[in-house]
């Protein structure tokens, strides 16, 4: 579904992402870990088309498509959605009406009709329903004095609303409470099948508890410098990072 | 084309036409300058009565002793008001037999206003004045108008057909001497709407003017004059354009509502000036407006909605002075700057009646070079007990070259006044847009979104065709601002 061939990547000059290489099929759940200012961030903002990121080197390929040929918008609309770590504030804007702006796009994109209001509402009611979010965050503006829980929330009710094929979830466990993370993590789970495949970026061993990963990644200094499945990420929640990034 | 010329007393003394004008097929133009034959020449120009005629010259003496501001926080050079023509006229036909005549580019901006003037595609439910530099050149739905008893005319036709029904009110608002630029227009105007709601009566319909200046050296001086009887209602819209040019032109229009007993008026405009070359800031208008309405009657309401997003200087603070017992004045207001544009706009409610209630919610959008100040003034009377004012005055920056001022200035004489005032100022971020796009909504949509949600207080005023077509027409003025 994803191949990623020696990315470099940076902002302003600065390469940050300095040659990643990494193959996801469909079905699978990748989990990407590493320390602080690592590049992890970087790495999804460049897969999701951040304007202000440029590629310097290598190729990523999204079901065969050159995916760095293509803005944030085409790449949503092929399948791709981040959950940002960082979610922006968009004072005015009602969230439900955001999600069914969303929602359409992708069905006008798809040469289908827009969505009849009301039926978007029942959808929406829905969702919010299986990630325990109250009815009245529909009414409030998008991400508009959200609590950082909360924000997080409103990101996996996105990707519930859009289903895409691929979601990067950077760092959406840190800030929620222990129940809000497993109702989100059960409404994440409830969203896999075995066409759509996952990033997960953490920095925490529980989240993985309940999204068990197919394959964990450390990435450091802008590489990955291990790979290995789930019991990576058990070892590195005892031994800390030291180990893998010296090791190297 | 022909260019005769011809002196002004000339044409005061006889009505022949050897010079003085500058003619050619579509307009007949006064020569530039400005003195008292010039003003006198306009008025025998109109057939005015003597009474109008006195107001003119009151005026123009009036005018003569006074400067032009400086408070404003606006830049722009000295004009020199004797290289303006006062006058300019459409030649062919003063009144146009149907509105197909009237010119194809200013029925496809009118269009695009969302109010088109076309007889097969005109609104069924506004009637239209089309004001063509300085003159009326047609008007829609009289005939239905007259027959609830409602004068809707240019003002030209007003002071022949309605004199008296002008002198009463003419300058009751805003008196000849009120400011620099309302001096000059009462001196000089040459057209504008006249409206009259007789008591008891509801409009069965939206009334607007349309207003395009089309010669590169005139000035626009419109007079708009409302008078709303008791218990009645009318909702009216103003819409403005401009051609480009690369000089500058003068726009400086007075606007006078009256509020009866029980009476309503809700005025809307959307101003879409020239606002002079984007990058250079070259050329474009000068926006120099009063607006002033008077509620006279107790219980009588005054409500200013406008969304201004064009002229290269913008200097207009549509009032209320709140005269009756329980009056309300409104005034919601969205202004943009983009390019280098300046606008230095808000408001004025004056409360002298007792339980008088004023509302301001003001947006000022900045992006580019462009600077946005919001001056407002509430001043509460001596007898004007419980009066009550909300404000709210929020700017949004667009990019970190423009930038956005609030001058809010509250005057009470008295103590069981309740006055509040909010401000805010946001940005339209890179970071915001990126986020739409990231869910696959376009930077179009995206950019349409913010600013719509931003305005949101304001357009839900505007009749839905206004609110609709202001919408657009503020992202299509932000896309390339943003980013
Ligand atoms: N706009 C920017 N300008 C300069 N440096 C940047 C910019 N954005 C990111 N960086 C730098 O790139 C490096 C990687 O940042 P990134 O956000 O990808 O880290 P991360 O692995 O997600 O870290 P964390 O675990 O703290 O979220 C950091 O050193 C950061 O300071
Ligand atoms: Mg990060």
């Amino acid at each position: 579904m994803l191949e990623i061939k020696d990315l470099h990547a940076g902002i302003d000059g600065n390469e940050i992402v300095k040659g990643i290489s990494l193959a996801i099929n469909k079905g699978e759940i990748h989990a990407v870990m590493g320390p602080n200012g690592s590049g992890k961030s970087t790495l999804a903002k460049v897969l999701c088309g951040h304007p202000s990121y440029a590629a310097t080197g290598g190729e990523i390929l999204f079901e065969g498509k050159n995916l760095l040929e293509m803005d944030a918008e085409e790449r949503s609309l092929a399948g791709i959605f981040m959950g940002f770590q960082y979610p922006v504030e968009v004072p005015g804007v009602n969230n439900a009406e955001f999600l069914r702006m969303a929602h359409n796009a992708r069905r006008v994109s798809a040469g289908e009709e827009e969505i009849d209001p009301l039926d978007f509402d029942e959808l929406l009611s829905e969702k919010m329903k299986t990630l325990g979010m109250e009815i009245k965050y529909k009414e409030r503006n998008l991400n508009e004095g959200f609590s950082g829980g909360e924000k997080k929330k409103n990101e996996i009710l996105q990707m519930a609303i859009l289903e895409p094929k691929l979601s990067i979830l950077d760092e959406t466990d840190s800030g929620l409470d222990i129940d809000a993370l497993r109702v989100v993590a059960e409404g994440v789970n409830k969203l896999r099948t075995e066409n759509n495949a996952l990033i997960l970026i953490t920095h925490y061993q529980r989240l993985l508890d309940y999204i068990k990963p197919d394959f964990v990644h450390v990435l450091s200094a802008g590489k990955i410098v291990k790979s290995g499945d789930k019991a990576l990420a058990l070892q590195l929640e005892s031994q800390g990072y030291d180990w893998v990034t010296t090791a190297n | 084309m022909s260019n005769e010329q011809n002196s002004v007393s000339d044409i005061l003394e006889d009505n022949t036409y050897k010079y003085g004008f500058t003619t050619d097929v579509e307009s007949e133009t006064f020569a530039k300058g400005l003195n008292e034959d010039v003003v006198r020449a306009i008025s025998k120009k109109k057939e005015e009565p003597q009474f109008m005629l006195d107001f003119r010259l009151k005026a123009f003496a009036k005018w003569k002793t006074m400067k032009e501001p400086e408070w404003p926080n606006v830049h722009y050079p000295r004009i020199n008001f004797q290289d303006i023509s006062y006058y300019s006229a459409p030649k062919q036909k003063k009144v146009l037999n149907s509105l197909d005549e009237v010119d194809p580019e200013v029925m496809r901006t009118f269009e695009k206003l969302g109010i088109p003037l076309d007889e097969q595609k005109k609104l069924a439910n506004v009637a239209v004045d089309a004001v063509f530099d300085s003159v009326s050149v047609a008007t829609t739905h009289k005939k239905k108008l007259m027959e609830v008893g409602i004068i809707f005319c240019p003002i030209s036709e007003a002071l022949k057909e309605y004199p008296e029904l002008v002198e009463e009110y003419l300058g009751t608002v805003v008196p000849v001497g009120d400011n620099y630029y309302a001096a000059l227009n009462s001196a000089v105007f040459t057209d504008g709407s006249f409206v009259y709601i007789p008591p008891d009566t509801i409009s069965p319909m939206e009334i607007s003017t349309y207003f395009r200046i089309n010669t590169e050296e005139t000035g626009q001086f419109e007079r708009t004059l409302i008078i709303c009887a008791e218990n009645s209602y009318v909702s009216y819209l103003e819409g403005c354009t401009a051609p480009q040019f690369d000089t500058n032109q003068l726009h400086a229009a007075v606007v006078e509502l009256v509020t009866m007993e029980n009476a309503e008026i809700k005025y809307s405009t959307v101003q879409n000036w020239y606002a002079g070359d984007k990058e250079t800031g070259k050329g474009g208008i000068y926006n120099f407006v009063t607006k002033r309405g008077k509620c006279q009657g107790d219980n009588s309401k005054i409500s200013w909605t406008q969304v201004e997003t064009g002229s290269a200087i913008t200097w207009k603070y549509p009032s209320c002075i709140l005269q009756g017992d329980n009056t309300s004045g409104e005034f919601y207001s969205v202004a943009l700057t983009n390019g280098h544009m300046q606008a230095d706009t808000g408001t004025k409610m004056i409360h002298l009646g007792k339980n008088t209630r004023s509302s301001i919610i003001s947006k000022g959008i900045s992006a580019d070079y462009s600077s946005n100040s919001y001056r407002g003034q509430v001043k509460v009377g001596k007898n004007a007990t419980n009066a009550r004012n909300y404000s709210q005055c929020d700017s949004m920056l667009v990019g970190d070259k423009s930038s956005a001022h609030t001058f809010p200035y509250i005057e009470a004489a008295n103590s069981s006044v309740q006055v509040e005032h909010e401000a805010a100022t946001s940005r339209i971020s890179e970071d915001q847009l990126f986020y739409f796009e990231s869910r696959g909504i376009s930077r179009e949509n995206a950019i349409e979104a913010v600013i719509s949600g931003f305005c949101k207080e304001v357009f839900k005023q505007l009749p839905m065709e206004f609110a609709v077509e202001a919408q657009k027409l503020l992202t299509l003025k932000l896309e390339d601002s943003v980013g």
